[in-house]
């Protein structure tokens, strides 16, 4: 048996390199030696049990497996199942400790396997140098790399404007209908900031500025609500963002499907160490909308039981971990298994597969017949009658979305029958406020230092692959947040 | 009860890091505020079990009792049996790591303990970076 052990520090918080390591399959975005690499049976990357199948830039091919993950005391370990290679009972564990002395981190890794006698040494050295060491540095430049660290010089023309690639809609429709392109990104004018993009979140209503049911933009356009980026250069009269800050935002009007953007500066909130660009276009804009649908639409309490529906969509997934973190009881729908585990690690403590069972009854047994104080329905059409039969008496009622179609107004003597409260939000209104939207990004911040929330990202596309994207979120295979890369 | 942790990257070998912070008769040595330190009734510095009595260079005197120390794993325990700061059931561990990368040290230091209220953020701030981290930098320059 050989026992090989590596350890290093990463100029990083512990929360940002956690969030890498955390995902099973996000080696293949920063492990030079990894090729490809995928998790079977579309589980969510940090399920417990859930398999990566990879194959290395040499040509091997590997199978492994997660046996245990601990966000709290930032372990994971894993096993190889089958590989190419002649490694035996291959278990290796991975910890994390925060350094405090400068807010940094100390990565811990180490395996014990066999291989065939006469090998030890070759292979010691293959897993401690070509896995272990290499993975440190390569770890190290990725995460270098989604901070503001020298960026390719950005092609110039007329005006000062940047060449920028984009996705563009010529006109409505399908999601062929997201086309690369290149436009101009003209130099910012008073009170705005133009930026570096470097993570663009994927949300519902892209779909629906796409198709034109919201109509958002005037065609040609470019769709997309939410982007982090590094500030490039700042308009007259901007103060508080300076270039080469690490910014986010969600808010209208649409525009950031590209490489390069000019917006309002008051829309940018600056992102703290330890939110990494990619997880902050997860997060703004889902993050921000659990926010005001657990604080303000209706104040989640301790003991409170609550539905949410999609429990495993990218809100959905947020909307658990909230609901949980503040004490109350977690029923959620979902459409298949996968996603009810999805649901489960993130705090649902009922999931419903709605395909095998009704929910407004699964929700009167789970809550001894009362009902839910609250429900989140981001479905609509399919569920929101539903949503208003498991209410309790009194009860309140969120329409936040519609992923299934626009909800039929319920019937007033529908509402005085539970002394129900009735809610058709939009995020958009509650950020309109400089103060606001401070306070709410902060609040979103606060609990993922906290570990309270996860960005969740459970599908990465890079920005050219904006249709398949779409393509996906429209078919309900996504679980969780969708980001594109541009 | 109260937990504090502060932990830190000496850049020097595990090993010699340790030759130093095992010793615990050695904290006037390697720590900022001790003046003077003997082991009571003349017992080894590395006896588990011994107690240390120091003074610091502010005039307080502590008393704290060798609970574990082991070569094999860099780490040692101990508790504080008297001391002027107010803090009662107080058990510390300090801990290395070998960093590989650089064949350098991951230092934690961390100690539960019961105090008022009133004064939990004050001694959690004293203790975390008064006394753990003052320690580690001046360790630091110890070992360079």
């Amino acid at each position: 048996m050989i026992k090989v052990t590596r350890s290093s520090v990463i100029d990083a918080p512990i929360e940002r390199v956690w969030a890498v390591l955390r995902d099973f399959n996000s080696h293949t975005a920063w492990h030079a030696i990894v090729a490809e690499s995928a998790i079977e049976n579309g589980e969510p990357s940090d399920q417990v049990g859930c398999v990566r199948n990879f194959t290395l830039k040499d040509g091997n091919h590997i199978r492994e497996q997660l046996l245990a993950l601990s966000d709290e005391d930032h372990v994971s370990t894993y096993c190889i199942l089958d590989a190419t290679l002649p490694m035996q009972r291959y278990v290796a564990t991975v910890r994390l400790k925060k350094v405090t002395d400068g807010n940094r981190t100390f990565w811990h890794w180490e395996s014990t396997f066999d291989v065939p006698r006469g090998r030890e040494r070759e292979f010691a050295e293959l897993v401690g140098k070509g896995v272990y060491e290499a993975g440190f540095e390569g770890l190290r430049s990725y995460l270098r790399q989604s901070r503001a660290a020298p960026a390719p010089a950005p092609r110039r023309s007329a005006r000062g404007a940047i060449r920028s690639s984009a996705i563009v809609i010529g006109r409505h429709g399908g999601a062929d209908e997201l086309k690369l392109a290149e436009i101009d990104v003209f130099p910012p004018g008073p009170g705005e900031a133009r930026l570096r993009q470097t993570a663009i979140g994927v949300n519902y209503i892209d779909l629906y500025v796409r198709t034109g049911h919201y109509p958002l933009v005037s065609l040609p356009g470019v769709p997309g609500m939410e982007a982090a980026g590094e500030v490039i250069d700042v308009g007259e009269g901007v103060t508080g963002i300076l270039p080469g800050d690490r910014v986010a935002y969600a808010c209208p009007p649409p525009g950031a499907y590209a490489q390069y953007r000019t917006l309002k500066a008051a829309e940018l909130v600056v992102l703290p160490e330890a939110i990494g660009d990619e997880a902050a276009a997860a997060l703004m804009l889902k993050g921000m909308s659990a926010e005001y649908l657990v604080r303000r639409s209706y104040r989640v309490e301790g003991g409170d039981f609550v539905l949410v529906h999609s429990a495993a969509g990218g809100v959905g997934l947020l909307l658990c971990q909230w609901a949980k973190h503040l004490g109350a009881t977690v029923i959620g729908t979902v459409s298949t298994e996968a996603k009810a585990r999805a649901a489960r690690a993130a705090g649902c403590d009922h999931p419903i597969v709605t395909t095998q069972d009704d929910f407004v009854a699964r929700t009167r047994e789970i809550t001894g017949g009362r009902g839910v104080v609250v429900a989140y329905d981001g479905v609509g059409r399919d569920t929101l009658a539903g949503s208003l039969e498991a209410l309790a008496a009194p009860g309140h009622l969120v329409s936040y979305g519609q992923s299934s179609g626009a909800p039929e107004p319920p019937p007033l003597a529908a509402l005085s029958a539970k002394s129900v409260t009735f809610s058709r939000p939009v995020l958009f209104h509650y950020t309109a406020d400089p103060a606001r939207l401070r306070e709410m990004a902060g609040n979103v911040f606060d609990l993922v230092a906290r570990g309270a929330l996860r960005a969740g990202i459970g599908q990465r596309f890079p920005l050219a692959d904006a249709a398949r994207a779409h393509r996906e979120l429209e078919a309900r295979r996504t679980i969780g947040a969708s980001v594109l890369a541009p | 009860m109260i937990k504090v942790y502060t932990s830190s990257i000496i850049e020097a070998p595990a090993d010699a890091v340790w030759a130093q912070v095992r010793d615990f008769n050695g904290l006037p040595k390697w720590t900022p505020f001790v003046a003077e330190s003997r082991i009571e009734g003349g017992e080894p510095a590395d006896k588990v079990g011994c107690i240390r009595n120091f003074r610091l260079k502010d005039g307080g005197v502590i008393r704290e009792q060798l609970l574990t120390l082991s070569d094999y794993d860099f780490q040692c325990t101990y508790s504080i049996l008297e001391s002027p700061m107010g803090v009662e059931n107080y058990v510390a561990t300090l801990k290395l790591t070998p960093v590989t990368d650089g064949n350098r040290t991951f230092a934690e230091w961390s100690a539960e303990f019961d105090c008022v209220p009133e004064r939990e953020q004050a001694l959690a701030q004293n203790i975390g970076q008064g006394v753990f981290q003052a320690a580690f930098n001046s360790l630091k320059q110890l070992v360079r």
